[in-house]
């Protein structure tokens, strides 16, 4: 028997959230904390949540697990168990619709900002546009990101400025497109988020690395960002060859 | 709960609709917004939530990269010869013609596919490929980003899609389709699930992109939004449906959790082995060995475990060995199966094989259409398009992927597809091409299914009735079918459609409410399932993916036609294979051996 605390919030029927506690007896197989929340559901129709393909890939789920960010689907319940109790909460940082699902809106809002998709003026080719194995193994480690939104809402940063500090999710998709060979905008790019709040409210702190349900490197991506722009700043606005930043 | 009508509703206007914001509906939004027309997506989840975003070996196309010499007439062999040869030859003609072209647009939008040497799109081999219709050996057809190929596909699209500045209706649920006194579809009704408001999206072209209906088996890789909720509308409004009998079982589902194994790792060499370590696919295909097409690999397995050569303490799977490719081609061409195996096997594929099982992957059957996305109904042995409904993708049956679907042409059929429907309704609409308004009784018969959940105040849990469901299917309608089990099985499906009539919604709020969702899908799920269940019943042969140990051969006398399911007679009837391709001679059918 386990004990599992919701987070509880109907905006129609609660003044205030609360914390709802399930006596529970989960199945002797290994299940994630998804198939806890779907087999809470068959008890308790009213629990809200968001989910998938339950593998780890669409990034419905992110929610706080025992304090820290992560999907739902893809985490063992035995790797989170404390004295046979947890505790699920929606991701921090943006407005609870209800239990465990948040508005998502200044985290859509800030990706749509960088221009998440590619800009190149030369005309189409006939075939494909040629990039080397070497020059697309730059896109490794940036493209994969499923926006879940787990690092952004881990992120003190985005907490105090949600509507200004681009955040760790979008930053790396500005990467991921400044570091795309097939890309002629990067002087745009770069100008875009060269104010003192797009990328300088990154401070560090690393959050979005230790919860990135993916393996991914929000802040080494904030670092190359940041670097090209000294660089740029440095060589007089000068475009730095497509290198990676350096 | 007030009841809804057609005066205390929202009506919202536009020029198309596009129901569903996976792979196929994104590119024929795309197609649209381009075009200038007021367009809008309605998806019950953002959209790079849906189920194209789980596809990962790769979209066969014959780009000539891998070898200079591919040519689409191959791939069109290939395909048809794949779908046991009731795939519509028409449709796999311009597919396989048009998919170059599709596939360059995709790169061209930014996809980040793997690369060879030379800079070109790094392609695979795949299961039931070849060169030289068949007589040059394996091809490597299948463009690629490592394992992620429907991640990419689908974020790139979604990516277009804001640039050129789409209507997204995100976390809508679209509940049914509103038909006129024409019997032309003018919209649907739907709902926002964030704040419970309902609307009557009007439109002059509504397509369904609704993708598969996986979750009506107990094991599948689908989605748990794979509901099939696009074809339920349809076969509710009394559309038919094509080939329902034609499930695709992929055969490396992980053993237990039901996740995708991409054909792309036996694609990339890997084997699969029984419990004696033997390679058992030489038995049983002994030229394509594990790349034969998918239902026969799937097969096999099954038959290997039956027969006792299963692996585990309950030689209940069989294993895919990837250890003998190395580190470095299991980290760069397969790291997300590395992931997953380890998430979800507890095994390292480096080191360990990973334990599969044949498992739900893919409808074949789906709403009948034409290459345009023009959904077709018989009347009095004739057919017509009905004025205003369309549908691409999965939810579709073109008919491309015929009794079985070969791997990587489901990303193809929907991007080359889901193109051509926006372009046709593109220049429909700009030609004059419309439907007739719905009236109110048209708006508000709409809407008695969700005022029905919304009134109940008794009735059956949803949870449990989907349970219910998903085992009758998993367990009569599966790898293997026969008479006997069928009938029962679509006897008790009579008894489930009875308690999904009789849904209690237990929460009525109008927040966020995922119990309605629920409810509504289960509702959609039963409809699928009916209709596989009768249309397998029916089908007395063995083709592709419908195997039946009743019926174990083929059947061309009787047989070699598609299937449709009418809802309004529960019946099936017969509708011709297209054997005309445009440019070409037509395949005729072959003893299908790999």
């Amino acid at each position: 028997m386990i004990e599992v605390s919701i987070y509880r919030y109907n905006p129609e029927t609660d003044k205030f959230p609360y914390m709802q506690k399930f006596k529970f007896t989960p199945p002797e197989r290994e299940i994630m904390v998804l198939e806890l929340l779907t087999l809470l559901k068959e008890e308790d129709p009213t629990l809200s949540f968001r989910r998938s393909c339950r593998e780890g890939v669409c990034g419905s789920d992110g929610m706080s697990i025992n304090g820290k960010n992560s999907l739902a689907c893809i985490t063992p319940l035995s790797d989170v168990l404390q004295k046979n109790k947890i505790d699920l909460r929606p991701l921090p940082g943006l407005p609870v619709i209800r239990d465990l699902v948040v508005d998502m809106t200044e985290f859509y809002n800030q990706y749509e900002k960088i221009k998440p998709f590619l800009q190149n003026d030369q005309p189409h080719p006939e075939k494909e546009r040629l990039q080397s194995p070497e020059e697309r193994s730059k896109l490794d480690g940036l493209y994969e990101c499923i926006l879940c939104a787990c690092c952004s809402t881990s992120c003190p940063s985005f907490w105090w400025n949600p509507d200004k500090f681009v955040g760790p999710a979008a930053l790396l998709q500005a990467y991921r497109f400044i570091a795309d060979t097939r890309d002629t905008r990067t002087e745009e790019r770069l100008e875009s988020i060269s104010d003192p709040f797009s990328v300088y409210r990154c401070h560090g702190i690393m959050n979005c690395v230790n919860v990135c349900p993916k393996g991914l490197n929000p802040n080494k991506a904030i670092g190359e960002i940041k670097k090209t722009l000294l660089l740029r700043k440095e060589s007089g606005n000068e475009l730095i060859a497509k290198s990676g930043g350096t | 709960m007030k009841v809804l009508n057609s005066k205390n509703i929202k009506k919202i206007d536009f020029d198309a609709l596009i129901i569903g914001g996976g792979g196929s509906g994104l590119r024929a939004s795309l197609e649209l917004a381009k075009s200038g027309l007021n367009t809008a997506v309605v998806s019950k989840v953002f959209p790079t939530r849906s189920h194209t975003v789980s596809a990962q070996g790769g979209i066969t196309c014959a780009i000539q990269s891998a070898d200079p010499n591919d040519d689409w007439k191959w791939h069109m062999f290939d395909t048809v010869k794949g779908s046991d040869y009731i795939g519509d030859q028409d449709a796999i003609e311009y597919m396989c013609a048009e998919g170059p072209k599709a596939v360059f647009e995709l790169e061209h939008m930014g996809l980040p596919f793997s690369r060879t040497e030379s800079g070109r799109i790094y392609q695979r081999p795949f299961g039931g490929q070849s060169k030289d219709f068949g007589k040059g050996g394996q091809a490597a057809r299948t463009c690629a980003a490592a394992d992620r190929t429907g991640h990419a596909l689908l974020h790139t699209l979604y990516q277009n899609n804001v640039k050129e500045g789409t209507n997204f209706f995100n976390e809508w649920f679209a509940v049914d389709l509103v038909t006129n006194q024409n019997g032309e579809i003018t919209g649907v009704i739907a709902f926002s699930v964030e704040t419970g408001e309902v609307s009557y999206l009007r439109s002059e072209a509504t397509v369904l992109a609704t993708g598969g209906a996986g979750r009506i088996y107990a094991s599948t890789t689908n989605a748990l939004i794979n509901t099939g909720d696009g074809l339920g509308m349809s076969l509710r409004a009394g559309f038919p449906a094509q080939d329902m009998e034609m499930w695709q079982f992929h055969p490396t589902g992980i053993h237990g959790a039901g996740s995708l194994v991409t054909e792309g790792c036996r694609g990339e060499g890997g084997y699969l082995v029984n419990g004696d370590g033997e390679r058992f696919m030489e038995r049983y295909a002994p030229n394509a060995k594990d790349l034969a097409g998918r239902d026969v690999v799937a097969r096999s397995m099954v038959l290997e475990i039956i027969e006792g050569r299963g692996c585990g303490p309950n030689k209940d799977h069989v294993h895919l060995k990837l250890d003998h490719l190395g580190e470095d081609v299991l980290n760069s061409k397969l790291p997300g199966i590395c992931e997953l195996s380890k998430t979800f096997a507890g095994v390292d594929p480096v080191y360990k094989p990973i334990p599969v099982v044949p498992t739900c992957h893919y409808m074949m059957g789906g709403a009948p259409t034409n290459i345009h996305g023009q959904v077709f109904q018989q009347t009095n042995g004739t057919e017509a398009p009905i004025q205003g409904l369309f549908s691409v993708g999965e939810a579709a049956c073109v008919s491309v992927h015929g009794a079985n679907r070969l791997g990587g042409n489901s990303l193809l059929d929907l991007v080359v597809f889901g193109r051509a429907a926006g372009k046709h309704i593109n220049e429909d609409l700009k030609s004059g091409g419309g439907v007739a308004y719905a009236n109110e009784d048209d708006i508000d018969k709409s809407l008695e299914r969700l005022n029905c959940l919304n009134e109940s105040s008794e009735g059956y849990e949803v949870g449990e009735v989907k349970r219910e469901l998903q085992d009758v299917m998993q367990k009569y309608f599966g790898v293997f079918r026969r008479g006997e089990f069928m009938e029962k099985g679509t006897k008790m499906l009579v008894d489930i459609r009875e308690k999904t009539n009789n849904l209690y919604l237990k929460d009525k709020s109008e927040s966020f409410n995922t119990n309605r969702v629920e409810a509504l899908e289960l509702q959609n799920l039963l409809e699928v399932a009916e209709a596989t269940a009768i249309s397998a019943l029916e089908r007395t042969e063995s083709r592709g993916a419908h195997a039946r140990d009743d019926y174990p051969e083929r059947d061309d006398k009787n047989w070699l036609c598609h299937s449709l399911y009418d809802p309004s007679q529960k019946k099936l009837k017969k509708r011709d294979v297209n054997f005309k391709p445009q440019t070409m001679e037509p395949f005729p059918p072959k003893v299908r051996a790999y």
